[in-house]
């Protein structure tokens, strides 16, 4: 009989794969960097990767249930707009800030759900549209880029605890050890791996569909408003930046499918996401320090997709009728 | 004493087609309860209902004397009656021991408790006889015998007080169906009402109770099992209501030259060293209870297949088939009218007039530009032949009625004038009168000299309609019935196998 690891190194190939990819890119690019490695380039490189890994974490529970969000760059503009009036003064109110803040992402992903849940809708669809309400939104709370932000909080989550680890990679794993791993083993998170794979034969089995799928839109919202809030760490002001909504949506499934999630649902996970995102993000890094033309890197995001996409067609192959490569 | 499980007065309509009409079932405690019937019976019906898939039109469901009202299949779950399907209800990318899991996990501080979980799952599999299955495999990388044993071992898993198994054994192994029967047995002992159903009558004589008979969505008749003959049950599901629609049968043929020629045909496990003919202006049936092998010949004779082994020959010469477009031979082709129009026939949102001529575009056009004028004149002769109400031939094929979408679908490949016209049990869910034009329809092909290969679930068309009936059990052809030999008695004992049977009914 196969021993169990055998098993679970099967099916989590993926996430593998863009582990040790992400991770053999980073030490390249931090041995050739002209300054050496320091803390400041690692806090730089995690601040940038962790920015776009909430985005992609947000993407992929809606794909695990063989969704989208169309909305997640979005909500991540609008949140950076709300946080740029919101998380200031005292930190009493700071933290009231934050809170709001995080309430409305999750206010956001609610409305997505009941409109894909209840409306039946599809979710792209459903999704482009009330993407452009939260811009909408967004562009009201700030017409024109500005704002402020409590500075001590944004240094704070954008720097390193003890002057070694950055807060960004502790929030990220922390998210993970404190919000995803709970949700992935609980019947609701369960339920939309159950939905990705067959939502008729999840149905069948009496899986809790609606919740589920409702579930997962709500909670990438949340995501989203966390890298909303982080951005305004960076920037200490908010922007309507509809370029950058529409760049960190795209940006997202890219980042969800080099992580090993399948689009098609059921199969991958947030680990995995989390070094795609920093893969894609290390690829604008290694150029810079290889000395190369900026001009290169959406080439090379290219390429570098369509490899880990390609890695996912292999099953094709197996394929017996022909009719079946067609659905 | 009441039964454990009563259904009584279970009506239901899909559109305008009766699926049940005032069923009844009932079902004792350590009984097992085999549920008879040819296609279309209503037997699946039933067990829809049964397992809060489909919702009756009207009807009561009592268990242990209490009513039974359930929407989905988790409330009918809740109440104790678990389904193992015949379209598996497993998640292919989960593992089997979530899947065994699915629907009540052990759970410990609110998150499912893998370790009690998996042992569960190992609990389940070695009660069905399956401790081979890891349950970490994904159920997707399981052959298909073993995913079934998977679905056997998650209903029990469930503790039902009412387990139905809907042509739960038809993927096992002989060695498999042994294992089963032993636990369905042990189950008995234990007070289960298991509700059970096969197309395998020698399953039933070994393992049922009592046996119910369902015809034309009603109930027949209910009686122990072992007191009919397999040819008093046969009769049973026949009934008699044959109706004339049927063209007459032209005069035996002389022998000729086959169009089609198909050599020791064989795919995967599923088709079976085939061997026949059909010569030009014969119409061909092919019999059988579903899902015997039928659809999939069909797909291999239209190249949608790979990995087909055997030839396959077309007026003599061997061609290849790798592909739907392959079978666009010269001098004709070979059509397939398919089973599901909506998705595999029509692109139901372009008008009649681009669906007709897509599969035979290429006759009218030259170097990749459509000749109109040709076009017209093509699609106006196919609206004539066919009868296709002409009204909306620019709207979508979308607004016609299923019977004259259908047409549109015959239409669309006659225009490629094939030689060779398969069919995938064509009248399903279309009304008589345009049955009655498609049995006519075939003859008049036929006369045209092409080589008709007819699958139907309905026994009365194949017998009103075609001049050889092959009928196909496991994926092999089983016998071959002509002329005479050519009634219900015969096909519904050939489709389950029955040979012996046969041979003591006088033609």
């Amino acid at each position: 009989m196969k021993r169990d690891w055998s098993f679970w190194l099967a099916a989590n190939r993926g996430p593998l794969i863009a582990a040790v990819l992400s991770v053999a890119m980073f030490t390249l690019f931090a041995s050739q960097h002209p300054a050496g490695f320091s803390l400041n380039i690692v806090n730089t490189a995690a601040n940038k990767g962790a920015l776009l890994a909430f985005v992609a974490i947000a993407q992929t529970i809606p794909v695990l249930t063989s969704g989208l969000d169309l909305s997640v760059g979005m909500v991540f503009v609008l949140e950076n707009c709300l946080a740029s009036t919101l998380v200031v003064g005292s930190p009493l109110q700071t933290a009231l800030g934050v809170a709001a803040v995080l309430a409305s992402g999750l206010l956001c992903g609610a409305l997505n759900g009941l409109i894909v849940v209840v409306g039946r809708l599809q979710p792209i669809i459903a999704t482009l549209a009330t993407g452009a309400i939260y811009y909408g939104i967004a562009l009201l709370v700030r017409p024109a880029p500005g704002g402020a932000v409590n500075e001590d909080f944004a240094d704070f989550i954008t720097g390193s605890v003890g002057d070694a680890v950055p807060f960004s990679l502790i929030l990220l794993v922390a998210v993970v050890l404190f919000i995803w791993i709970p949700y992935r083993r609980s019947v609701l998170g369960r339920a939309a791996y159950a939905i990705g794979s067959s939502e008729q034969a999840a149905y069948m089995s009496g899986v809790p569909v609606a919740r589920a799928k409702f579930l997962s839109y709500v909670l990438a919202g949340f995501f989203a408003a966390i890298a909303g809030l982080l951005l305004t760490g960076l920037t200490y002001s908010g922007e309507a930046n509809a370029l950058l909504g529409g760049s960190y949506t795209l940006s997202s499934i890219a980042a969800v499918v080099v992580g090993g999630t399948s689009l098609y649902g059921g199969s991958g996970g947030a680990i995995g996401t989390i070094f795609g995102a920093f893969v894609l993000r290390t690829i604008g890094d290694l150029l810079f320090v290889f000395d190369m033309d900026p001009l290169w890197q959406p080439l090379f995001l290219g390429i570098v997709l369509l490899i880990s996409v390609s890695l996912g067609s292999f099953r094709l192959l197996r394929v017996k009728k022909r009719v079946d490569l067609y659905r | 004493m009441t039964p454990l499980l009563l259904m009584e007065g279970i009506s239901k309509r899909y559109g305008g087609v009766r699926a049940l009409a005032d069923a009844r079932l009932e079902c004792g405690r350590g009984r097992i309860h085999a549920v008879l019937g040819e296609n279309g019976a209503g037997k699946s019906t039933l067990i829809k209902v049964l397992s809060g898939v489909v919702k009756p039109d009207a009807g009561t469901i009592e268990l242990e004397g209490k009513p039974l009202v359930f929407a989905t299949p988790a409330a009918a779950t809740r109440a104790g009656i678990v389904s193992v399907f015949q379209e598996l209800s497993l998640l292919p990318d989960l593992t089997v021991a979530d899947n065994i899991g699915i629907v009540d996990p052990p759970k410990k501080w609110g998150m499912i408790d893998q370790r009690a979980q998996r042992r569960r799952a190992e609990a389940a599999l070695a009660r069905v006889g399956a401790a081979d299955i890891h349950p970490l495999a994904r159920v997707r990388d399981l052959p298909l015998s073993r995913r079934q044993m998977v679905e056997i071992a998650k209903a029990l898993a469930r503790d039902p007080k009412v387990l139905i198994l809907d042509e739960a054994t038809s993927a096992l192994t002989a060695a498999d169906v042994a294992e089963v029967f032993k636990v369905l047995r042990q189950l008995r002992e234990e007070g289960l009402a298991i509700v059970f159903i096969s197309h395998r009558m020698h399953e039933i004589a070994e393992l049922a109770d009592d046996c119910s008979v369902y015809r034309n969505g009603s109930h027949v008749a209910t009686f122990a099992s072992g007191t009919k003959s397999p040819g008093e049950i046969i009769e049973m599901m026949i009934g008699r209501d044959v109706e004339s629609v049927f063209p007459t049968r032209p005069a035996k043929r002389q022998a000729e030259a086959p169009a089609l020629k198909v050599t020791n045909l064989s795919w995967a496990d599923r088709l079976k060293n085939i061997d026949f003919e059909v010569r030009p202006g014969e119409i061909v049936g092919l019999g059988g209870l579903d899902g015997q092998g039928q659809r999939d010949l069909l797909l291999a004779l239209f190249g949608a297949l790979t990995g087909v082994g055997g030839s396959v020959a077309v007026n003599g010469k061997v061609v290849t088939l790798s592909s739907p477009r392959s079978t666009k031979l010269p001098g004709g082709g070979i059509a397939l009218i398919p089973e599901d129009r909506k998705t595999e026939g029509l692109m139901l949102a372009m008008s009649v007039r681009d669906n007709l001529s897509f599969a035979a575009i290429d006759q009218f056009s030259r170097f990749g530009l459509i000749d109109r004028q040709a076009e017209e004149a093509a699609i106006g002769e196919m609206i004539r032949l066919l009868r296709i109400r002409a009204d909306g031939i620019d709207g979508p094929v979308a607004a016609l009625s299923g019977g004259n979408q259908q047409k549109v679908v015959i239409g669309k490949w006659l225009m490629t004038k094939p030689q060779i016209i398969l069919l995938n049990d064509p009248t399903r869910g279309v009304d008589v009168g345009t049955k009655q034009e498609l049995y006519q329809l075939l003859r008049v092909l036929a006369e045209a000299r092409a080589a008709v290969l007819f699958y139907s679930t309905d026994y009365a068309e194949l017998i009103g309609c075609c001049d050889r009936v092959l009928i196909l059990y496991d994926g092999a052809i089983v016998r071959v019935l002509e002329r005479e030999d050519m009634n219900e008695r015969n096909i519904v004992a050939s489709a389950h196998n029955l040979a012996t049977t046969v041979a003591e009914v006088p033609s």
